[in-house]
């Protein structure tokens, strides 16, 4: 034991030897310090992304997911025939003629009559004021039910209505006392009605089914702004996208990998489809306008242009993408497969593609990820649009106006109301679940595809 | 000889006729010529070894056989390569029949990434050599028997080919080119990613396969060549310097070049 210890001592006093192992040269210290700073550096801007990243995602979420979330009146309505069916012959052509303005007050009285009822009165505020808690949505939508359901009329009907968007705000902690001291689309005394309400059970927040499937509303009415119209416009042109870039996109790729001879026109042809993913999406967005719309007669904001649109844009990608999958498979497999007397054709489909399979979806899905957020050519084929009709079923709701969601917030983002930037968040949030999704089934259809062997 | 009659004459002709004849063969990869001039006759039901130092065109010759070369575009052959008295190279022949008669095992054992049985199946199902299931199990079960891998995967048969080892690998990519029922077998230099049992069992089966088929290998090897083939063919540069009986050729040959090869003076 004394002996080793004695032994390093000595070993210590001496001096490393020259050559050991058990002493780091100049050269190899030099190394490891690059090494290590170079790790850090790495560590460094790995720490940026993901710091930026989850920045983003918290702003967005912090103002968006309020927009999953509205507040809702609930009251009971008369549907006073001498108002609504003045003839009394429930004719659904004399119903009809009766406009929004024909049901306001009816809501109003509803309104007036519960808060009696509840014994509910606040000072200084009119019963007009009062129904101005219900949003200017509300009478459409009920009219829309009594037009649904003519034989309502004269019964009294309970409804969830839609709270207008500043007592909305009220609970997302958008509107506060203070605030609506200033503003003249609300007033205390009707945020204090609201507290009242919801203190008996009548005004109540619950899950924002609507946003999902209702269109898009007037700038006055955030409340009732959904994005409906935009989901499915945004899914027809992804389809449009779907059914016509893979094929294209598959036939050319194995067309200029597998049978092309090599010359000058291929090479050209080349050149011009790297040239072409680099194209600023807005380009296509010209082109569409100027072929599809001007020079086709295809109508404005339709999703079938918008698909052709994209479909433009994303066929560069599809195609670079299948290309480098293709270049991926080992030519040994081609020969192995022409060597036992398959043709050109069989040993591409039998054997070279199915390879190529998972990086051609993966790239079909990188293209059509980014087609799904392109905004720029769709605002110069008219998808800003507002509008209101949900297309028809395909084929023929492709050439019905639509919205799709990228546009839908830019649009948004673009109105004066406060409200619609919470509903943009929320749109951005939903065009994110989407694109998550989009690249899940990426990875699923991957692991199926090289699960095979 | 003259008291034979003039039909048994011919027979005996029918039977010398060599399976392949190439006369004065130049392949070019573009401006590169990278076979002159090549005269060789390949007899039927025997091993032929095609030996030479690396880039001397062995495997650009082979590949003319079967016409492989039409796949590279830079690739031109000229010259007359008849396989039983028909031009190869006639505008008139389509490579995919040709390949289906000359089959081909390369030097990297490539299995498709499939499974053992659809490995062997693969040239059957689509050259419609079977017409059913039990056919096709068949031909799938004799192939492998023939490349004396079958009592080693018969368990295994769904299992995938790229499992195997090197040699079994090899021994799969031989049954698959016998299922398709070659009349001749090309083999570029098919033990050289082999460890030396694997390889010895490959030339064993090689050894066999001559009974029924005409086999043309590419090998580095002159051991190989010496133990499996009945003529040797050696080329140098492109030229076909010398070809004859490989006894011939390995103690006894003409060429300057050929001696001083195998003797290991270059290589
Ligand atoms: N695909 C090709 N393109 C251009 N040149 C080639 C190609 N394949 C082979 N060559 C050239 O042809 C010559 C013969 O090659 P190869 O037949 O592969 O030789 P070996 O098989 O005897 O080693 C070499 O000089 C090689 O560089
Ligand atoms: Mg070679």
């Amino acid at each position: 034991m004394s002996d080793t210890i004695a032994s390093t001592d000595a070993a210590a006093t001496a001096g490393p030897r020259k050559g050991s192992l058990l002493v780091l040269d100049k050269r190899t210290r030099k190394r490891n310090a690059a090494e290590a700073r170079f790790r850090l550096m790495g560590q460094i801007a790995v720490t940026i992304g993901v710091l930026a990243l989850v920045g983003l995602l918290t702003s967005i979420l912090m103002n968006g997911l309020s927009s999953f979330r509205q507040t809702y009146i609930q009251v009971s309505v008369y549907l006073d025939p001498a108002k609504l069916d003045k003839n009394g012959n429930r004719n659904l052509e004399d119903i009809a003629k009766v406009t929004t303005f024909g049901y306001a007050p009816l809501l109003k009285k509803a309104l007036a009559d519960k808060m009696a009822k509840e014994g509910i009165s606040i000072e200084g505020l009119s019963e007009k004021d009062a129904a101005a808690l219900i949003s200017k949505e509300a009478p459409a939508d009920l009219r829309r039910y009594v037009l649904a359901h003519p034989t309502s009329i004269g019964k009294t009907v309970s409804f969830n209505l839609l709270a207008s968007g500043r007592i909305d705000g009220y609970y997302k902690g958008r509107v506060t006392m203070e605030s609506a001291k200033l503003d003249r689309n609300v007033s205390p005394q009707q945020l204090m009605l609201a507290d009242k309400l919801k203190a008996d059970g009548v005004l109540t927040t619950r899950f924002n089914w609507e946003f999902f499937t209702a269109p898009d509303a007037s700038d006055t009415r955030p409340e009732a702004a959904g994005l409906g119209v935009a989901i499915l416009g945004s899914a027809y042109m992804m389809l449009v996208v779907l059914v016509l870039s893979l094929p294209l996109g598959v036939a050319a790729s194995i067309y200029l990998e597998e049978f092309a001879p090599q010359n000058a026109l291929t090479d050209l042809i080349e050149v011009n489809i790297a040239n072409l993913a680099a194209v600023p999406s807005i380009v296509f967005g010209i082109l569409g306008l100027a072929v599809f719309i001007n020079f086709a007669g295809l109508p404005q904001s339709a999703p079938i242009v918008g698909g052709l649109v994209l479909t433009l844009m994303t066929l560069p990608t599809i195609i670079i993408a299948t290309r480098a999958a293709l270049k991926a498979v080992p030519p040994s497999i081609r020969d192995a497969a022409l060597g036992v007397g398959a043709s050109k054709m069989q040993s591409v489909f039998h054997h070279v593609l199915p390879l190529a399979m998972p990086g051609i979806l993966t790239g079909t899905i990188i293209g059509l990820a980014q087609a799904l957020g392109e905004t720029a050519p769709l605002l110069l084929i008219g998808m800003v649009a507002f509008v209101r009709e949900y297309p028809g079923a395909p084929p023929e709701g492709f050439f019905d106006p639509a919205s799709a969601l990228p546009v839908q917030v830019y649009n948004w983002t673009q109105r004066g109301d406060p409200a619609f930037v919470e509903r943009a968040s929320g749109a951005i949030i939903v065009l994110l679940v989407f694109l998550v999704l989009m690249n899940l089934i990426a990875i699923i259809l991957r692991r199926r595809f090289e699960r095979r062997w | 000889m003259n008291q034979m009659t003039e039909v048994e004459q011919k027979a005996v002709e029918m039977l010398n006729e060599p399976k392949i004849v190439a006369r004065n063969v130049q392949v070019y990869y573009g401006d590169t010529h990278a076979i002159k001039d090549v005269d060789v006759d390949i007899p039927a039901q025997s091993v032929t070894a095609f030996i030479g130092p690396s880039g001397c065109g062995k495997s650009t010759f082979l590949r003319t056989l079967n016409r492989m070369n039409d796949t590279i575009d830079i690739c031109r052959v000229e010259g007359d390569i008849l396989i039983d008295g028909e031009d190869v190279y006639d505008p008139k022949v389509d490579p995919v029949q040709l390949r289906a008669k000359v089959g081909m095992v390369f030097q990297k054992p490539n299995p498709f990434p499939k499974s053992i049985y659809d490995n062997v199946a693969y040239g059957p199902r689509i050259h419609g050599l079977s017409r059913n299931k039990t056919e096709l199990d068949e031909i799938v079960t004799s192939s492998l028997q023939k490349a004396g891998l079958w009592d080693e995967v018969k368990d295994r048969l769904d299992a995938p080919g790229t499992g195997l080892s090197g040699g079994q690998q090899q021994r799969l990519c031989i049954a698959r080119a016998i299922a398709v029922n070659p009349e001749i077998i090309l083999m570029d230099e098919p033990c050289s990613a082999l460890d030396p049992i694997a390889t010895a069992k490959v030339e064993e089966l090689i050894d066999e396969l001559r009974e029924n088929y005409t086999i043309v290998i590419v090998t580095h090897s002159m051991q190989q060549a010496a133990r499996v083939s009945q003529r040797t063919a050696f080329f140098h540069l492109g030229v076909l310097v010398e070809e004859g009986p490989t006894e011939d050729i390995f103690t006894n040959p003409h060429d300057k070049r050929t001696q001083d090869y195998i003797t290991g003076r270059f290589g």
